[in-house]
């Protein structure tokens, strides 16, 4: 009976470990890719700031910026494009995508300034998936090709 | 002494609060957002749906267009000059649309047929267009064979076709290939059916 109990215990352990690893490693995962950085263009990941250069990966909740003199242009892995022009602030909020059925999520801030969007494979599989939120709204993505532009205080 | 100072510094504290307050309440009171819907290039059903509180409103055609202030949501028909003049620059960083490509292969291989292996080149120079070339590569097979084979083949293809890239001078880290069986045909068929269609690598480089 005890050996038994000990033994659940560890697969109830051993089960949660794993839990924690698919969430790191989800967590870790690629979302994305700078592929066009002019100016000043800064990544905000975990409270540190990364200068955004061509070819950098993005992760999720990725807070990118650019300043006066700045633009930038992403390419999402479910083929989205994100650009900004300068000024301009967007926050990765959240993103989920399955290669596979192309089912996912994608919600992205932005702040202030100008965005350009081509929406991807996450919005062309579920009008709802895709969300562009400002200060004052929440856009629903039904597709495809669309700008945004906050003025910045 | 003491006590006159501390009476100072939270006047001065109270006054530096209502400044930064007003100045908040006027950046609010006149930001304004503006959304345009653009026009489509392979004609699909596009449209933005723009949410303030409770109100709704549809863009869903070219240059339809909202403006949102506190004061609500104004719906317009923008200028390609107006968009121009407030998002040239966001425009001007869109990257590439990714480009794909698709090769076949001999029956049961993973060789190119003749006529793939001639696209090869196209596929290279795409890949060369782009600063920071991303490349997936999908192997796909026919129906003829088991699934566990088809599956094994289609990852084969992926890896020759990634292999051939690399040996061009294609940068590791930057081609990721893998197999997807006899699960998505690009012509459906029956089990068992050989279909020179279905037997094939999908490339898409962004």
């Amino acid at each position: 009976m005890r050996i038994r109990r000990t033994s659940y215990a560890t697969v109830r352990a051993v089960a949660a470990a794993c839990a924690l690893a698919l969430v790191a490693t989800a967590a870790a995962e690629d979302i994305g890719q700078v592929k066009v950085a002019r100016g000043t263009v800064t990544i905000e990941r975990a409270g540190t700031q990364l200068p955004g250069n061509a070819g950098m990966r993005l992760k999720r909740a990725d807070v990118v910026t650019t300043g006066v003199d700045g633009s930038v242009g992403i390419t999402m892995s479910d083929n989205s494009l994100v650009s900004a022009g300068p000024n301009s602030t967007i926050a990765l909020d959240r993103y989920e995508f399955d290669p596979t059925t192309h089912q996912g999520r994608f919600d992205a801030t932005l702040r202030k300034g100008s965005l350009a969007v081509v929406s991807g494979r996450i919005a062309k599989q579920s009008p709802d998936a895709m969300t562009v939120r400002t200060p004052a709204a929440v856009l629903g993505v039904r597709g495809t090709e669309f700008v945004v532009h906050v003025d910045g205080p | 002494m003491a006590r006159s100072a501390r009476r100072a510094a939270r006047w001065w504290t109270a006054r530096a609060v209502a400044a930064v307050a007003a100045i908040a309440l006027t950046a609010c009171a006149t930001r304004q957002e503006t959304v345009v819907l653009l026009p489509e290039k392979d004609g699909h059903d596009a449209a933005v749906v723009v949410r303030q509180g409770d109100t709704q409103s549809v863009l869903d055609k070219p240059y339809a267009a909202a403006q949102v202030d506190r004061a609500g949501t104004r719906t317009y028909v923008a200028s390609p000059a107006e968009v121009d003049r407030l998002f040239g620059p966001a425009l001007a960083a869109q990257p590439a649309r990714p480009a794909r490509f698709t090769l076949y292969f001999v029956e049961g291989t993973d060789r190119l047929t003749e006529e793939s292996a001639r696209m090869f080149d196209s596929v290279l120079a795409e890949i060369a267009r782009n600063a920071v070339p991303d490349i997936v590569v999908v192997g796909h097979t026919d129906r003829v064979g088991s699934d566990a084979a088809n599956d094994v083949l289609a990852r084969q293809r992926a890896e020759a076709v990634r292999a051939a890239l690399l040996q061009r001078g294609i940068a590791a880290d930057s081609v990721a290939a893998e197999g997807r069986g006899e699960r998505e045909p690009l012509v459906p068929t029956a089990d068992g059916v050989a279909e020179p269609r279905n037997r094939r690598v999908e490339i898409v480089v962004r």
